[in-house]
């Protein structure tokens, strides 16, 4: 049974998608802007609100809204860039260790894979940041090299039960050169499990850069992300000021539930492993253990 | 079996070399800890009689060397930031971490084994779909989120719970039922597909088919064996977490490792950072070999063929 196109998912992640790019045009003031006289004034729609600032303003002045939607666009951009860099990343020396199985690129490569995945991302990104220094591009490419093993892992495997069958057989018979093997019969085929993969890592990147940032070792303190600017709220938590660290933290939590269940759906229809209910359990559960922990 | 425990064991000892020797030369490869240990007054003389104190003027390979003999014997020197031995300072705050992980592995077991099992005895039932609709939340919350939101509910609006600190077991609740949260979904979700997958063997329909009880044969038959699979990933799980928690020990101010570790990254108090991961790194390996290990006794064809 496949399970219906998660629509209201779509349609909020396209919207998020959309509000980010159009960031500049809608957003109602520049997200970066403080005004002191305008410090911490509640949403609205609370006693004491003011419409001009529809979610309220920070501890520095500055318009919550404008940073969520600034700060969407800062998310976005790390998911699809970061999980591009692990798939071309992981991908490539797959598809070169499965090829080439049992050579000493696919040795080196799999114990390199096994070590990865013997370490919380968290932790090993986080030391990374700590030593480098901050900055958004350094996060993507943190997150993005963190994530190569799972693909190495999983694009070697499906090449490795793919070249047992008998076209690949049929094409090397035929004289067909490796690479065109691997880009023209291999990859087609490796493309199901792949996209299952990288639906599931696009929100645990997401998630990964707000807790890197919220801890003040992701972006730059002056670049809008919705996990720094939950830190930099949290503060005014305990005077009853909720807004500046709540609203994007909610905002964070729309975008990923909407990615993951995409990401489900995506699981079920593409990878046949996960289809049904008949899905088994691995012994090392690789899907599940990996990048998920970001505790 | 002796030969399988050994092959295991070598490759756990190469996994924390490795580790060691990345930390090693990250660390080298970036920043110089005398800019930030000495103060900007002080003179070009101090601070080579500094760099000298701490060995920091050797050749690199030297250093190396003196790192990995001092790895061996437990030693990884002072900490520059307070002065005590550094890993003597981690190991003094692996108890809270610990109290925390076990407090946090007991709570998304006691919720997500039962949860799982429901889930399964009745697939696509109301309950199923609920637990389903949570476990797909409880993947979507960012940790720090949730623990911010459980502060705002029992620390600020309520005043039950403290918001940080240690000390008594009220200080441990928010924290460990935080880093539990996305551990109920996970187990719930395994133990689900585990036990519906073992539900479906024949010798489960063998049982019925004696005229057993369901709830005989679920627990007494099924579960047994659905277990298996699950061993491995609660063992992961424990190491992930030992590990995982700096967000939770942060945001609650508990006096972990994990956040002893982080202040020292702030600080570049690097005998500390060191000393943490391969405390980490060491446990790690050796979680992954007990599982490994227990994996081969409970089911024998694995040591087989290993």
């Amino acid at each position: 049974m496949r399970a219906r196109l998660p629509w209201i998912s779509i349609l909020i992640l396209l919207a998020l998608v959309l509000i980010a790019i159009l960031a500049p045009l809608i957003s109602p003031h520049d997200p970066e802007e403080q005004s002191l006289l305008m410090r911490l004034n509640p949403p609205g729609w609370v006693n004491g609100g003011d419409w001009s600032y529809p979610l309220g303003t920070d501890g520095l002045g500055r318009d919550v809204l404008s940073n969520i939607i600034y700060g969407l666009r800062v998310s976005l951009l790390v998911g699809f860039v970061a999980v591009a860099i692990s798939v071309a990343l992981g991908g490539v020396t797959g598809l070169i260790a499965g090829y080439r199985s049992g050579g000493w690129l696919d040795t080196i490569a799999m114990r390199l894979v096994d070590i990865q995945l013997s370490l919380p991302a968290v932790l090993i990104a986080l030391a990374v940041l700590a030593l480098s220094g901050r900055g958004l591009w350094k996060v993507i490419a943190v997150i993005g090299v963190v994530g190569w093993a799972q693909y190495a892992r999983l694009v070697r495997s499906s090449v490795l039960s793919e070249s047992r069958q008998d076209y690949i057989v049929a094409a090397m018979l035929a004289g067909a050169s490796p690479a065109r093997i691997v880009f023209r019969h291999l990859l087609p085929n490796v493309l199901g499990p792949l996209l299952a993969q990288i639906s599931v890592d696009i929100p645990r990147a997401v998630e990964l850069e707000a807790s890197l940032s919220f801890l003040g070792l992701g972006v730059a303190v002056t670049t809008p992300s919705l996990g720094l600017r939950v830190s930099q709220g949290y503060q005014y938590l305990f005077s009853g000021a909720w807004w500046p660290s709540v609203l994007p933290g909610a905002a964070l939590v729309v975008l990923v539930l909407a990615e993951n269940l995409i990401g489900d759906w995506v699981r079920d229809a593409l990878d046949p492993r996960a289809r049904g209910r008949r899905r088994t359990v691995t012994k090392k559960a690789p899907g599940l253990v990996g990048r998920g922990a970001t505790a | 079996m002796t030969r399988f425990v050994l092959n295991r064991i070598a490759q756990a000892a190469f996994a924390v070399w490795v580790v060691v020797t990345l930390v090693f030369v990250l660390i080298h490869a970036t920043g110089n800890p005398i800019a930030v240990l000495a103060p900007e007054t002080m003179s070009v003389h101090d601070r080579a009689a500094l760099a000298a104190s701490l060995g920091l003027d050797r050749p690199v390979l030297v250093q190396y060397g003196l790192y990995i003999a001092g790895v061996l014997h437990g030693d990884l020197g002072l900490s520059y930031y307070s002065g005590q031995p550094a890993m003597q300072l981690i190991l003094e705050r692996v108890p809270v971490t610990a109290e925390l992980v076990v407090l946090a592995i007991g709570i998304a077991t006691v919720f997500g084994l039962p949860f799982g099992v429901f889930a399964a005895l009745w697939p696509d039932s109301l309950l199923d779909r609920v637990l389903r609709g949570v476990s797909v939340l409880g993947s979507s919350i960012p940790t720090f989120f949730l623990g911010i939101l459980l502060i705002f509910a029992f620390s600020v609006s309520f005043n039950v719970l403290p918001a940080s600190g240690a000390g008594s077991i009220d200080h441990y609740i928010m924290p460990a039922f935080t880093l539990a949260f996305f551990r109920i979904a996970l187990f719930t979700r395994l133990t689900r597909v585990s036990l519906l997958d073992t539900l479906s063997l024949n010798y489960v329909r063998t049982a019925r088919a004696k005229g057993l009880s369901e709830p005989v044969v679920v627990v007494k038959h099924a579960l047994r064996t659905a277990m298996l699979p699950l061993v491995t990933v609660f063992g992961l799980q424990f190491g992930q977490l030992f590990a995982g928690a700096v967000i939770t020990e942060t945001i609650f101010a508990l006096p972990g490792m994990n956040r002893l570790a982080l202040e020292s990254l702030y600080r570049l108090d690097y005998p500390v950072v060191l000393s943490y991961v391969i405390v980490v790194a060491v446990m790690f390996a050796a979680i992954n070999l007990i599982v490994d290990l227990l994996y081969g006794v409970i089911d024998p064809r694995v040591a087989h063929a290993g």
